[in-house]
């Protein structure tokens, strides 16, 4: 029977390596898999890149784990939210580094790393300083930069309800960024609010199929 | 928007209240973190505008009452919010599709610099001692139909931004429409600032004097006359 239920939030995130790239979703708090990143911050896994839209607010969760010092580089849209302290005062002394891309960009960048697309053109950033050295080609008279797919190790989500299978549905805006790294990565693994039995969530309803997740844990 | 250094100028709702008056019926639009957020206060009774949010929002509504705040419903500002009926919520990428792929027919950002051929400089100064941060911004600058500026005309220290070419780092190039200013409307034509509206207590010369580029006064000038909104 397949059950990829996981009753102790240790176990969940026990195999991650030095080095490894972690997706973590979530928009400010919202949808941030704290439980799953506090986990994360227990184990003796260092340099890790953490892929996230912000990185991290007051001293939970994202900024608990960066501050921890396990994280050596930051890859994300908007490091500068109100209460971004932590990750504000790493960089600033040069202890952390920070790879910034447009908000649309981090997203299709790990969609395409989802879909087995190595690499795609978009007009987002063409003649501005993020787009510094990056290849650029027109099309129908227009200009497009190359961006490239952005593969996880890990990615770390939170959703609303899940069944044993790992399908998922989250909860509003929470959702953002989490159906998406849970197709980028090697492993996905869910914190959810509700675990049901399998047949219990509408399938026509269902966001994330159970084949992009390989582990679920019950939010305590 | 500071509106007690240019008093003869629109306050900050005065100049979301023309914004809104821009909006027709039936459009999707974006709002900008910040004053732009304010436009939503003024669309005209019974004129239906479906808002869109970054982090995956459709038909986003009003602020919640206290209280009623729920974490998991936020908008770009990471502010509560609400959905009206008929809204929809969808991850990350599709709401970017949606920008990227010109879903959207209307973004209002704010900015610290416009150049006259639509230029626009929205997220970076040439400040280092903090991280950059871009966010949204570019995409939306290139991806929406029409991109609207709400700004001050002028800096805190009184330098134009309304500019011949930007100096500050570009978000976007070419790709603003129409700039409102607490003094002015202006639209970008033909790589030119156009004065369609300007508020009565100033002469266009002192505009003029107020901006660093060559203003050409519209055919269809008008003044600008907001309600009192305090």
């Amino acid at each position: 029977m397949i059950n990829k239920v996981i009753n102790f939030v240790e176990d969940t995130v026990s195999d991650v390596q030095d080095g490894a790239v972690i997706l973590a979703s979530g928009f400010g708090n919202a949808g941030a898999p704290n439980c799953l990143l506090e986990a994360l911050m227990e184990t003796n896994a260092k340099y890790l890149t953490i892929v996230s839209n912000n990185a991290g607010e007051g001293d939970y969760g994202l900024a608990a784990l960066i501050g921890s010092g396990k994280v050596s580089k930051v890859i994300c849209s908007y490091p500068i939210s109100s209460g971004s302290t932590i990750f504000q005062k790493l960089y600033n002394t040069k202890k952390i580094d920070l790879e910034l891309v447009p908000q649309g960009t981090l997203s299709e960048r790990l969609r395409a790393a989802g879909a087995g697309i190595g690499g795609f053109y978009t007009r987002t950033s063409v003649g501005s300083l993020l787009a510094t050295n990056k290849e650029k080609r027109q099309f129908n008279n227009i200009e497009y930069v190359l961006e490239y797919g952005l593969k996880g190790d890990f990615a770390l989500i939170c959703g609303k309800t899940a069944d044993r299978w790992g399908n998922i549905i989250y909860n509003r805006s929470a959702r953002n960024f989490g159906p998406i790294m849970a197709t980028a990565a090697t492993t996905t693994i869910a914190q959810v609010e509700q675990i049901v039995k399998l047949g219990e969530i509408d399938p026509e309803f269902i966001v994330t199929p159970g084949i992009y997740v390989d582990k679920v844990y019950l939010k305590k | 928007m500071n509106s007690q250094k240019n008093q003869m100028g629109l306050n900050r709702r005065q100049v979301a209240w023309r914004i809104a008056q821009e909006i027709s019926e039936g459009s999707y639009v974006n709002l900008g973190i910040g004053s732009p957020e304010l436009v939503a206060n003024y669309i005209p009774e019974g004129r239906e505008i479906i808002f869109h949010s970054e982090n995956g929002i459709l038909g986003m509504g009003p602020a919640p009452r206290p209280g009623e705040e729920n974490g998991n419903l936020i908008n770009a500002g990471k502010k509560p919010v609400t959905l009206l009926e008929g809204g929809s919520y969808f991850h990350h990428t599709d709401s970017f599709a949606m920008i990227r792929g010109g879903h959207i027919d209307i973004c209002v950002l704010g900015a610290y610099q416009v150049a006259q051929n639509g230029d626009l400089a929205n997220w970076a100064t040439l400040d280092t001692s903090k991280p950059p941060g871009v966010g949204g911004a570019m995409d939306l600058s290139v991806g929406a139909k029409k991109i609207f500026v709400m700004m001050d005309h002028l800096t805190k220290d009184n330098e134009p931004k309304l500019m011949k070419t930007c100096s500050y780092p570009e978000t976007g190039f070419g790709v603003v429409k129409t700039v409102f200013t607490d003094l002015a409307v202006i639209d970008i034509f033909d790589s030119k600032f156009i004065v369609r509206e300007m508020i009565e207590t100033l002469s266009f010369t002192q505009l003029q004097s107020k901006t660093g580029a060559q203003l050409t006064l519209s055919d269809n000038f008008k003044t600008l006359t907001p309600p009192n909104l305090d």
